[in-house]
């Protein structure tokens, strides 16, 4: 991990890996992040940087890739990942933030788009069968809920090293 | 690993001894599945399909792999147990004779058959239509039923009955066929229960859990966004047609079944075209031919008239397939269930025009007016060895399948690329690139097989054309997939395909049983060549050397056959599928009551924790 980490940094700041921080920039050209579409959320979800600028040090970096291994637990993939699909940070993953979701699904562009009505029909059925006390969001508990029965989860979450 | 070092110093040197061979062995076996995975055909360019075009398209050609495979063991099959032993006694090696006995009670003019060999001065363009059209040359070798013209061979010192060998070398590749489809869909079946129970939480499921964090290469990611939005849609849409199907007012309802009457019977119409034009292409065919053949002449114009019944059988094919797509628009159905009709329907087409062909062909073999005619069973001054002439009207079909695969490939889709990549107007443009329509191209692949299963009982060495044929094919759409078509826009599921495609070549094997099954059991077999010549029927083989069983064994047999016996199986077999439909029912049942208890419990603890 740590040779993965100090390749992401300019030849002359190698020595010192572990008090650099390394851009957001290089960090996206890593392969698994390059075609995620989750790129940038991961990024601000694991960055510890205080001005904001999603660059991430040694430790976060370990982070990020000790919850995407297969011996992380469910729950500690599950809480991750809810911070993940939570574009406006706000502590529930609301309709905007279930919108954003779907979109960065089916992928950039104007025809990968489902249309409002197409939208609106999946907003209402993700919350049937994930919101329980019915107050039109999904909260930390809900999510965990509903993503433990979940059979494909496990089996999606895995970085590959 | 240093935990595991301490570990060892405390065991017992037996202990030890049983940890490092167990490591070993599991070692040696990975490695073997290893290399065997290596050996597998074509892992390597499969593999590459699938990254680039997606799962769907993977299974077709997984599939024709296959059959390339299926093919290449009923070759073998019918090889050493057909062809060999006869090249072997007919050319006296290892000191191997034959016999032919010559058939006892049967009116002379039957047994006459001279196919011409193509001896002395003949043109060189004769050899090539011989080769397309199995006569001449060919219809001597080996490649055709009449070569095996032995009643027994003897190799060296054992008596090689070759006529037995012959019929159960057959039946041995049909059931070895069953055997592999069957076991290759019960894998496929098995999925598509499972992923179809799975209704509990598809959509949550699939928005949460959808994204493969282990794609790296962006043409994947494209394909795995295309596929997820496809299915979301497919999903959403599903559910809006129910919800209208619900809705529906008893007059809406009438209206929608009569008009699903009227076009099933405009469907039927189609359908007994096809068949008709077929039966009259394949009737004027041989009348052509066999004017010739009659009159002694040799004509030059033969080339057209042989191929007409298969240049009939691929314009059904293709047009029939159109029309029923542009029919099922008027039906209603939900997109899921349109797809299947229209398969079955194309697929019904395809081998249902097979069976009219062959049909045609019988109702020429059998036509009799005259009394000697009566006497053979068969027309034998047109047909002296019918089954040759029905072994080369499949070799006609296999080859013009292939030819216009090729041509298909080289005239349309390569001029379709050149077009739309170099000229930029506006109609080029808007028909675009050709989409690999996976259904299509499953369709004539089974076709084809069809014909090698029925026609491998009348050519046995059909199904090495057949491997080489599907060898080239595998080539050739590789190239053309990746040269000249886009990918897909509906991405389709790889499980539920693979059960398709194999369903449906069961349903092509099942009715490769109904020909065989009448021309070995109740067409009486020529007299003039080929090794049933002694019996009536080319069944007649069996019972005949049943009675050449000791007794006892003869009693066992004639038992099993007995209605005595063959009740209380069938009653016993009745009653163990209604176990096993009475266990499913039940294990259905404890799935509904588990899921209606998880429903419960989404609600039970939440009611009792405070809100967070």
């Amino acid at each position: 991990a740590y040779k993965k980490f100090s390749e992401l940094l300019p030849k002359e700041e190698r020595e010192n890996a572990c008090s650099v921080r390394v851009p957001k920039s290089r960090i996206l050209t890593l392969p698994e992040l390059r075609a995620n579409p989750f790129q940038h959320r991961i990024c601000r979800v694991f960055s510890t940087s205080d001005d904001g600028d999603d660059s991430m040090s040694f430790e976060d970096f370990l982070d990020m890739l000790s919850v995407f291994s297969d011996s992380a637990t469910s729950d500690v993939k599950s809480h991750y990942a809810f911070r993940i699909f939570d574009f406006d940070d706000d502590g529930t993953l609301d309709r905007k933030d279930l919108e954003k979701l779907v979109n960065c699904l089916t992928g950039q562009g104007e025809e990968s788009q489902l249309s409002n009505v197409e939208m609106e029909q999946l907003i209402q059925n993700i919350l049937e069968e994930s919101d329980i006390d019915k107050d039109g969001t999904i909260n930390l508990s809900e999510f965990q809920h509903v993503v433990s029965r979940s059979p494909d989860f496990a089996r999606y979450r895995g970085l590959q090293r | 690993r240093n935990y595991q070092q301490d570990n060892i110093k405390y065991l017992s040197e037996w202990e030890q001894w049983k940890r490092t061979s167990s490591r070993s062995l599991k070692k040696v076996l990975n490695e073997v599945k290893e290399l065997s995975s290596y050996l597998e055909l074509w892992r390597h360019d499969i593999h590459s399909i699938e990254g680039k075009f997606g799962t769907g398209i993977q299974s077709y050609f997984s599939f024709l792999r296959f059959l390339v495979l299926l093919n290449f063991i009923i070759f073998i099959l019918m090889f050493s147990f057909v062809t060999l032993p006869s090249i072997i006694s007919k050319h006296g090696i290892f000191n191997s004779s034959l016999a032919k006995i010559p058939p006892k009670n049967i009116e002379p003019h039957c047994t006459v058959y001279k196919p011409s060999g193509n001896e002395g001065l003949v043109y060189f363009y004769t050899y090539l239509k011989d080769l397309l059209s199995g006569t001449g040359f060919l219809e001597v070798t080996s490649l055709f039923y009449g070569y095996y013209t032995i009643d027994a061979a003897w190799l060296s010192v054992l008596r090689y009955n070759l006529p037995l060998a012959y019929l159960l070398a057959t039946f041995a590749y049909l059931a070895l066929s069953l055997l592999w489809i069957i076991k290759r869909s019960v894998e496929g079946f098995k999925q598509n229960l499972v992923h179809d129970e799975d209704q509990f939480q598809s959509y949550c499921n699939k928005v949460f859990a959808g994204w493969d964090f282990c794609i790296t290469d962006p043409n994947a990611a494209r394909l795995k966004h295309r596929s997820l939005q496809y299915e979301l849609q497919t999903d959403l849409e599903e559910e809006r047609l129910k919800q209208k199907i619900a809705d529906r007012t008893m007059k809406e309802k009438l209206r929608i079944y009569s008009l699903r009457i009227f076009i099933n019977i405009i469907v039927i119409a189609v359908l007994s075209g096809c068949f008709y034009s077929i039966y009259r292409a394949t009737v004027f065919s041989q009348e052509n031919s066999n004017v010739s053949i009659r009159h002694d002449i040799r004509t030059d114009s033969i080339g057209a008239v042989q191929y007409l019944p298969s240049v009939v059988i691929t314009l059904a094919n293709f047009i029939a397939p159109q029309i029923f797509s542009f029919l099922i628009t008027f039906e209603d159905y939900s997109p899921a269930f349109e797809i299947r009709l229209t398969l079955m329907r194309c697929v019904f087409v395809r081998l249902a025009n097979i069976g009219v062909l062959l049909f045609s062909l019988w109702s020429q073999i059998s036509y009799c007016a005259t009394e000697e005619c009566k006497a053979c069973g068969y027309n034998y001054e047109l047909y002296p060895c019918w089954e040759s002439e029905v072994g080369q009207e499949m070799y006609k079909l296999m080859i013009f399948d292939f030819i216009i695969i090729l041509a298909v490939t080289l005239f349309v889709d390569f001029p379709r690329k050149l077009l739309v990549t170099h000229c930029s107007c506006k109609p080029v443009q808007w028909c675009g690139l050709r989409e690999f329509g996976i259904s299509d191209n499953v369709l004539e692949i089974i076709y084809g097989q069809t014909i090698c299963w029925i026609g491998t009982f009348f050519s046995p060495l059909l199904p090495a054309i057949a491997t080489i044929k599907y060898f080239i094919i595998f080539y050739i759409k590789k190239i053309s997939l990746i040269q000249t078509c886009k990918p897909a826009a509906r991405p389709i599921r790889a499980s539920s395909s693979n059960f398709f495609f194999l369903v449906v070549l069961l349903i092509g094997l099942v009715l490769a049983f109904i020909p065989l099954g009448i021309s070995i059991a109740h067409i009486p077999s020529s007299k003039a060549c080929g090794p049933f010549r002694s019996f009536n029927t080319s069944w007649a083989v069996v019972p005949h050397t049943i009675l050449g069983f000791p007794t006892g064994l003869q009693q066992v047999l004639h038992g099993i056959a007995s209605e005595a016996f063959a009740v209380p199986f069938f009653m016993v077999i009745c009653l163990v599928m209604f176990y096993f439909i009475a266990l499913a029912g039940a294990h259905k049942r404890v799935v509904e009551q588990l899921r209606e208890q998880l429903v419960m419990v989404r609600f039970d603890p939440l009611f009792c924790t405070p809100k967070v």
